[in-house]
């Protein structure tokens, strides 16, 4: 089956081998080469709740790949007029030979995956897992860093909504990395994270303040701190001021280090950062056009030849 | 029991020893017994145990419960005994054993699980981590599932 859910559907050789496909399929992602090794084939967009990015970089990479493209949205259709999950994922089987599903519920990829034969692309399921996003940050941390074992890993910001670092928080201890994950302790990582982490032998450190981390850091990973998530703005305001970065922030950092941003960003990293040598979250967002194709073609058996032309 | 027995032998049936103190009601719910049912059920609530401190105990008459039935006990009431009693006299012992998965025993608490929608038909599914001590949690959205909450939420 071609499902992915959580990262556990995926073993280390298979994230390895993904991200290798990935790195041939550039070209294609690009628009350079023109390889139609989905054609034929119908990706089933299932966005239950709003996406910019993973709705749209799905999009482009089943059409670079010269599939076609569902897209489901859920404003205005039968799931206004009340249908189950079930019902839709059963009748979007008959339409489609794969789906990704976005949705606010939590679990309901998985849901969806034993509802249907079709394999499922988990986009996103309420505040818990997000592992086509993690396949993409792999990805773009592997393109600077050419390895994971023994990387420092700053993870920042709220750490308990951000479905974005459950998934890879996971990925990254089981390929040999450390993390230091920077959040307010209403915002740190939930429970039952936290002890998978351990148990799976994970170096993880927990902190609250953010500078003192950032020279150390081969990687650092930001993430947006949600408004509603707080009872009262004056306690939003003095923890989003907190994980602020400028571009003078990162004068002491190592050389090498990635700062990254699974974007939407609101005023977590300044603009003055862009221009900056640590500035990849615009690279991270294109990526996950060859993370996705790699990930397709998995889900659909295509083998990904060697040279792609 | 060096006391005298508060309920007497029964003839065929089970009886489900070492309940802890309190939860005798919830088994019989878990087991889903019909209380409305012609089958005379007794019930010994909080008497003392050497095991448990204090237990609870339940005879169910002319009814052999299945090791299937059994195992859903295993939830709540790890410790419990079973004996089959054919002719006043105990024919079989049973352990009850907590499975790997839980299939529509109980639903899942957290509000934001896809299985919160009571119309969408798939089972609901908890998976047990850890045994000793017991973690479950739920299959679908991975929530940790507390005790107290499973129990409130059995099917």
């Amino acid at each position: 089956m071609g499902d992915v859910v959580t990262m556990d559907d995926l073993s280390d050789d298979e994230i390895i081998s993904i991200l290798d496909e990935a790195e041939r399929l550039i070209p294609v992602a690009k628009g350079e080469v023109y390889a139609p090794l989905l054609e034929g084939k119908v990706l089933a967009n299932m966005f239950f709740e709003n996406s910019t990015r993973t709705r749209m970089s799905f999009e482009a990479a089943m059409k670079r790949l010269g599939g076609s493209v569902l897209n489901f949205s859920s404003v205005g259709t039968s799931i206004a007029k009340g249908e189950t999950l079930y019902d839709t994922m059963k009748m979007i089987e008959g339409y489609a030979d794969i789906a990704a599903i976005r949705h606010p519920r939590q679990g309901a990829a998985q849901y969806s995956a034993d509802a249907v034969e079709i394999p499922i692309l988990n986009a996103g399921d309420g505040a818990g897992n997000h592992p086509t996003q993690t396949m993409l940050d792999l990805f773009t941390i592997r393109q600077a860093h050419r390895k994971f074992e023994g990387l420092n890993v700053v993870l920042v910001g709220d750490l308990r909504y951000g479905r974005t670092v459950h998934s890879l928080s996971h990925a990254l201890v089981r390929l040999g990395a450390r993390l230091t994950l920077v959040s307010p302790e209403v915002l740190s990582m939930p429970e039952e994270i936290a002890s998978d982490l351990r148990v799976k032998g994970g170096e993880v450190t927990e902190v609250e303040t953010l500078y003192d981390q950032l020279e150390d850091a081969d990687v650092v990973y930001m993430t947006r701190i949600q408004k509603e998530r707080f009872p009262d703005e004056e306690e939003y305001n003095r923890v989003a001021g907190v994980y602020r970065i400028t571009a003078a922030d990162l004068n002491g950092s190592k050389k090498g280090m990635i700062l990254m941003h699974p974007l939407p960003r609101v005023d977590e990293i300044d603009s003055s950062v862009d221009s900056t040598a640590a500035a990849t979250y615009f690279e991270q967002a294109f990526n996950g056009v060859p993370t996705r194709m790699a990930l397709l073609c998995r889900g659909l058996g295509v083998n990904i030849p060697e040279k792609v032309k | 029991m060096t006391e005298m027995r508060r309920v007497t032998a029964i003839k065929n049936g089970t009886v489900i020893d070492h309940i802890p103190s309190g939860h005798a009601l919830q088994v019989i719910r878990m087991l889903k017994i019909d209380v409305a049912s012609a089958t005379p059920v007794s019930l010994v609530m909080n008497v003392p145990s050497d095991k448990l401190g204090r237990k609870d105990v339940l005879k169910i008459e002319d009814r052999e419960l299945s090791q299937e039935e059994l195992d859903r006990l295993a939830l709540i009431s790890p410790e419990a005994s079973i004996a089959i009693i054919r002719n006043y006299a105990v024919a079989e012992k049973m352990m009850v054993e907590l499975a790997d998965y839980l299939e529509n025993i109980a639903s899942c608490s957290f509000t934001n699980c896809i299985t919160m929608n009571d119309r969408e038909p798939l089972p609901q599914r908890l998976i047990v981590v850890s045994k000793d001590p017991i973690e479950v949690r739920c299959y679908y959205c991975g929530k940790g599932q507390e005790m107290e909450d499973l129990i409130e939420n059995l099917l």
